[in-house]
């Protein structure tokens, strides 16, 4: 016997309904009710932070997180992140501009865990950033690049050496 | 989709405890990052849940009117790692919860999972076991206390009884005062790993620069987390030094008992646990203010 569930919650800054399966994952629930694929599934295992996304703003990695408990929380996704004309957010540009981006399977879940850095308005050292990204594996093995936009990013938007 | 059978969501822990007499053979889930996993990997299936990750009043940490720290079982390891309570009065348990997985890991996983799922490896069980933490546990028959090295009957075994959940894990004042630690997870990557072997230590000196009470306690040095007792004895008044250090890691390593496993030789963590040993009682006397 299959039970559904209403949740409400917030996608993106936009309040949003969706019944789905118990047994489905949050990541499940944004790609197949909302479309947002940007969140990937890769392990499904929380293992490589592809799946990464905000929920109240902490980082979750949602193949492991049950759609049921998304009710009443406010999630954002790397699609929230452009301006009204699909104009790019500055850690998306930093990604492209740093060459963060190989076959970017993993660029998502990493940008999402680079907001939570970046809103923080805190300044990590390079060592607490590496810290901070290693719940994400990178298949094409481009970490440097990757800390590089992040740590870029970070400089700018707390003004100081690039 | 995971391999449930039925869902419900408790709403409170009284609601917990009800949802349990009905199906005394339901999962308690709380972060799901230990179920979850069986169920992808098909250790688990068919299971009837009960949800108890939407219990907020099982989240966070509380210094009591009497000095015990109390933390509630559903506490993330980074609101634990960023506590300012835990920072001031049991750094140590900061620095074990600080550890675990990575980031995401750390945001979903909470130290109830990490007590209950009987795991010798868990992170943050050596360190409650060095600072003989009490299990609350609240059930249909009310309030039960348990230290928490009876909590532990076997490996991937905990005394819950028939509707109990672990509703906090309690540091006793006596049991952290004028006490500093050290943790050391080894394992073979910096992040997302799980230890080969870990060790908690904790000293408190006396005003003449003594040991008055030392504690030691490992995870995978045996099938569940373990004090190394004859370790404590060994060193009880002796000075801080250098002395202390080696005494108190030949006696632990006599106490313990690890395994062969595909992570490591049994010889090999009976090495580490020597050296993790002399680091965390050096450390941990350093913390108290003595010159090593
Ligand atoms: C990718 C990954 C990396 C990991 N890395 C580490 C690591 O480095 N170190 C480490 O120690 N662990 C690690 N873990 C394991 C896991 O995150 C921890 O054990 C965590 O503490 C589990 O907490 P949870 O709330 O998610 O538990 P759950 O999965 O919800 O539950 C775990 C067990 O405890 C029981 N339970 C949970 N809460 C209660 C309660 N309040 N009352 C009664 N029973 C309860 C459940 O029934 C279940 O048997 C990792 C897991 C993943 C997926
Ligand atoms: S797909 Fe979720 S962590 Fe890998
Ligand atoms: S860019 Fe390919 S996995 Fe990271």
């Amino acid at each position: 016997m299959t039970q559904y569930q209403v949740v409400h919650c917030t996608i993106n800054g936009k309040s949003c309904e969706a019944v789905v399966d118990v047994r489905a994952s949050l990541a499940d629930m944004l790609r197949n009710n909302f479309r947002l694929t940007s969140v990937k599934k890769g392990c499904g295992v929380g293992e490589c932070g592809a799946c990464n996304v905000l929920v109240d703003g902490e980082c979750f990695n949602s193949c492991i997180y049950l759609a049921v408990w998304a009710d009443g929380k406010s999630i954002r996704t790397v699609e929230g992140l452009t301006g009204p004309n699909g104009e790019l957010s500055d850690i998306q540009q930093a990604f492209i501009d740093e060459g963060a981006v190989q076959c970017g399977f993993c660029t998502p879940g990493f940008i999402m865990s680079a907001v939570e850095i970046l809103e923080s308005g805190k300044r990590y050292t390079r060592d607490e950033i590496r810290r901070q990204l290693s719940g994400h594996l990178c298949r094409c093995t481009g970490y440097e690049n990757i800390i590089n936009a992040v740590e870029k990013t970070m400089n700018r938007r707390l003004g100081g050496d690039e | 989709m995971f391999d449930f059978r039925s869902y419900a969501a408790a709403a409170s822990v009284e609601d917990a405890v009800r949802l349990l007499a009905e199906k005394p053979n339901a999962v308690i889930m709380a972060g799901g990052s230990d179920v979850l996993i069986k169920m992808r990997s098909r250790d688990m299936s068919q299971v009837d849940v009960v949800s108890i990750y939407g219990l907020d009043e099982l989240r966070g940490i509380r210094l009591e009117p009497n000095g015990d720290i109390r933390i509630g079982s559903l506490t993330s390891f980074s609101h634990i790692e960023h506590d300012e309570t835990v920072n001031r009065l049991i750094p140590v348990l900061s620095q074990a919860a600080g550890t675990v997985g990575g980031p995401q890991i750390r945001n979903i996983g909470t130290i109830g999972g990490n007590t209950c799922n009987g795991v010798t490896s868990a992170d943050t069980a050596s360190t409650c076991f060095a600072l003989d933490a009490i299990i609350e546990l609240t059930g249909s028959e009310g309030v039960r206390h348990v230290p928490i090295v009876g909590f532990y009957l076997r490996a991937g075994k905990v005394d819950i009884r028939p509707t109990e959940i672990q509703t906090a894990v309690i540091i006793p004042r006596d049991s952290y005062e004028n006490c500093f630690g050290h943790y050391q997870k080894y394992a073979m990557r910096n992040a997302m790993d799980i230890a080969t072997l870990n060790c908690s230590v904790n000293v408190r000196l006396n005003a003449d620069g003594a040991i008055e009470r030392a504690r030691i306690a490992y995870g995978v040095a045996g099938p569940v987390p373990m004090r190394a007792g004859s370790a404590e004895a060994a060193v009880c008044g002796m000075p801080a030094g250098e002395d202390a250090a080696h005494i108190f890691a030949d006696a632990a390593i006599r106490d313990i008992n690890p395994r062969d496993s595909w992570r490591a030789s049994k010889a090999f963590r009976i090495h580490i646990a020597h050296e993790l040993a002399v680091r965390g009682l050096t450390e941990s006397m350093r913390r108290a203010g003595a010159t090593i």
